[in-house]
């Protein structure tokens, strides 16, 4: 462990669904400024960990915690997490119809300034941010005009999600499989705009069946999930290792973890 | 059984009384819907009549009503009721008696004529209850055989201005009173007219608006019709709405219902002729004990014809809503392209929706799709709003009002519709949904 101060601590993190457990003693630790990837295979549990961080509903905590800018996270409201900087990019982002994107991106930035002392922003600066990071993202003025992802295809959904992230300017960003489903250039204008979202103080958790995305964005950390359980955790490296050898190579069965 | 012909037995003398008062050209066709109001009664008998299947008419048809008598209301206690503008016609009745009109425009050449004037064309003479069927309901036959108000808007060939005509029908009567508003609008070829229809008002009393609406769409003529219903729990609103659309004409209707004690709005619009379509869509809101019944049939009589019906409703409180749209496509009516649905949001345990959308295709080569959900918000959906910081009143908030704008957006007069985001969203609870 690089960093004392932890921006994000998950410590022994156990999550049921109904009888079925999910998550079987989860432990992952994100500093300021690092970028993590979460990687497994269908049913690992990864999309999980990265709703549950964001306060998703429906999921029982059985034992553990987590911990985040110092503060346990379990009692606490999504839009609270929110406030506080977390955002997490759906894998299958919502569709609202009726509720214009304009008004929905407008309520949401206002929420969160207001819950951090600032100012809300005027029409006018706001029509400014959300044109600046809707270039950003490439996507259609069009489609801010429309209600949110109502008719938006695959891609778009996911550049809105990310157009999102630019625009809340949150401290940890969970995404969750915001690659799947995207074709090249949607995959290179969502990785751009991650990019240019990491900072020292900003970081970043990629939750990922493939090591493609990893390609564009990389990881200081990659951890394997498997079963529910994190069996392996490296470098960028091992993401390409496990792009070669498959899931199969640390399955627990193996009964070899290694921790680095 | 039993005898229906009291409820038109009990109006006799008013009916004699009224008669003695009216233009010559209207006592025929009076007397015969007098007639078929005496055989036919009040639909209170629910039993195989598919049509008042989930609406119970007893309350409405009960009472022994007294006409509702005119009162002068002065004007700006009727603009705070409904929309208003001075580019409009306006055109003002007070408990279904013509108080007068008010407008601006004066370079429309749309006559906008009373029901109850002397000097009508035969034309119109002969249009009035052309489209009406007496064999439906009394209702409508009890409205024929009494109006004694209404407007006729004749739009001539080729005056496609876009006029707006605002017909407010407000109703303050007193406890156990009626009024039959009519409406007729004939619209010219190559016309296009907007019609608006208010029914506001109401008060404490227990009153009855019994209204007629008969449009004849011109051949490739616009119509675009409005009907808003807000009065009060207290009152009572039967509308029976028929459309006749001829060769490629469009008629485009938007209902908007905000509250009334029981509400019912028969709308049956005949496509009758080719490449003609419409597009009717509705919003309704009901809360308290409200009750509101959208009953729409749409006929498709010819070929390569469109329609569209596209209802919404959010329900609060003990209320009922009740949706019965009905699209026949008949053999001739080939190439038919219609699509419907009706989409609920249940804000309460206690409201219930009756959503029957249903199709009768008799063509072979037709595209035709319908739908129906009722529902409340999905845990998704919220939780998707919250983890962008927005907390749940407002998601709750931003939901209902994207759902009542869905169709509020479509309305193309700008006045009426900032009108109606603010009467209409204003009036919407403060509904948090729970997760």
């Amino acid at each position: 462990m690089s960093k004392i101060d932890k921006l994000l601590e998950v410590k022994n993190l156990r999550i049921s669904v109904e009888d079925t457990e999910i998550l079987q003693g989860i432990n992952l630790s994100i500093g300021e400024g690092e970028v993590h990837a979460i990687m497994g295979p269908n049913g690992s549990g990864k999309s999980t960990l990265a709703n549950v961080i964001a306060g998703r509903p429906g999921y029982s905590v059985t034992s553990g915690d987590i911990v985040y800018k110092g503060k346990s996270l379990l009692e606490v409201d999504p839009e609270i997490r929110a406030r506080a900087g977390i955002f997490l990019a759906f894998q299958y982002p919502v569709e609202l119809p009726g509720v214009r994107t304009w008004q929905f991106l407008k309520s949401a930035i206002d929420a969160i300034r207001k819950d951090n002392g600032k100012d809300q922003l005027s029409v006018r600066e706001f029509d400014q941010l959300l044109e600046e990071k809707r270039n950003l993202v490439e996507m259609d003025p069009d489609l801010v005009k429309r209600s949110v992802n109502e008719g938006f295809s695959g891609g778009e959904k996911k550049r809105n999600e990310i157009l999102q992230l630019a625009l809340l300017d949150p401290s940890l960003a969970l995404l969750d499989e915001t690659d799947s489903g995207l074709d090249i250039d949607a995959l290179r204008i969502v990785s751009h705009g991650v990019n240019i979202f990491k900072s020292p103080q900003k970081s970043v958790l990629i939750v990922t069946h493939y090591q493609r995305i990893l390609d564009y964005i990389t990881p200081d950390y990659v951890h394997v999930l498997v079963d529910g359980q994190i069996v392996r955790s490296g470098d960028s490296k091992l993401a390409l290792e496990l792009e070669e050898k498959g899931y199969e190579w640390v399955r627990k069965s193996d009964g070899e973890k290694v921790n680095s | 059984m039993q005898d229906t012909s009291i409820f038109a037995d009990q109006y006799e003398e008013d009916f004699q009384g009224l008669c003695a008062t009216l233009p010559d050209w209207s006592s025929e066709f009076r007397n015969e819907a007098m007639l078929a109001f005496k055989q036919i009664g009040l639909p209170v008998n629910r039993k195989g009549n598919e049509k008042w299947k989930y609406t119970n008419a007893r309350p409405i048809a009960e009472p022994q009503y007294s006409l509702a008598k005119f009162e002068e209301v002065d004007l700006d206690a009727i603009k705070r009721t409904a929309p208003w503008h001075e580019s409009w016609v306006n055109v003002v009745f007070v408990n279904g008696q013509y108080q007068g009109t008010f407008t601006s425009n004066t370079s429309s050449s749309i006559q906008v004529s009373n029901i109850a004037s002397d000097d009508l064309s035969q034309d119109i003479v002969n249009s009035v209850g052309g489209i009406v069927d007496y064999s439906d309901d009394g209702f409508a036959a009890w409205n024929s055989a009494f109006m004694s108000d209404g407007s006729i808007i004749a739009v001539p060939d080729g005056d496609n201005g876009g006029t707006v005509i605002n017909l407010i029908f407000f109703n303050q009567g007193s406890t156990g009173t009626v009024n039959h508003p009519r409406v007729l609008v004939k619209s010219g070829k190559n016309s296009n007219v907007n019609v608006i229809e208010n029914y506001v008002g109401g008060g404490e009393h227990r009153t009855l608006t019994n209204s007629v609406s008969e449009i004849y769409v011109g051949e490739s003529s616009t119509v675009n019709h409005y009907r808003l219903m807000s009065e009060t729990d207290h009152t009572y609103d039967v509308g029976y709405g028929r459309v006749k659309i001829d060769t490629e004409g469009r008629f485009n209707s938007r209902v908007f219902f905000r509250g009334c004690g029981i509400g019912r709005y028969d709308l049956n619009v005949l496509v009758d002729g080719e490449n003609a379509s419409c597009d009717l869509q509705g919003l309704y809101f009901t809360s308290g004990n409200q009750h509101m019944d959208n009953f729409i049939n749409i006929d498709h009589s010819k070929p390569n014809c469109q329609s569209n019906l596209f209802y919404k409703g959010i329900l609060d409180g003990s209320s009922r809503a009740v949706f019965g749209g009905t699209v026949l496509v008949r053999k001739e009516a080939q190439k038919t392209d219609s699509i419907q649905s009706d989409k609920n949001l249940i804000l309460s345990p206690n409201a219930e929706v009756d959503s029957k959308p249903a199709l009768f295709i008799y063509a072979d080569d037709v595209k035709c799709a319908h739908g129906a959900t009722a529902g409340n918000i999905d845990a998704d959906t919220v939780f998707y709003m919250r983890s962008r910081g927005v907390d749940l009143e407002t998601a709750s908030r931003l939901i209902i009002y994207g759902f009542a704008g869905e169709v509020i957006d479509k309305v193309e007069i700008e006045e009426l519709r900032s009108y109606l985001e603010e009467a209409f969203l204003t009036s919407l609870p403060n509904h948090r949904f729970e997760f």
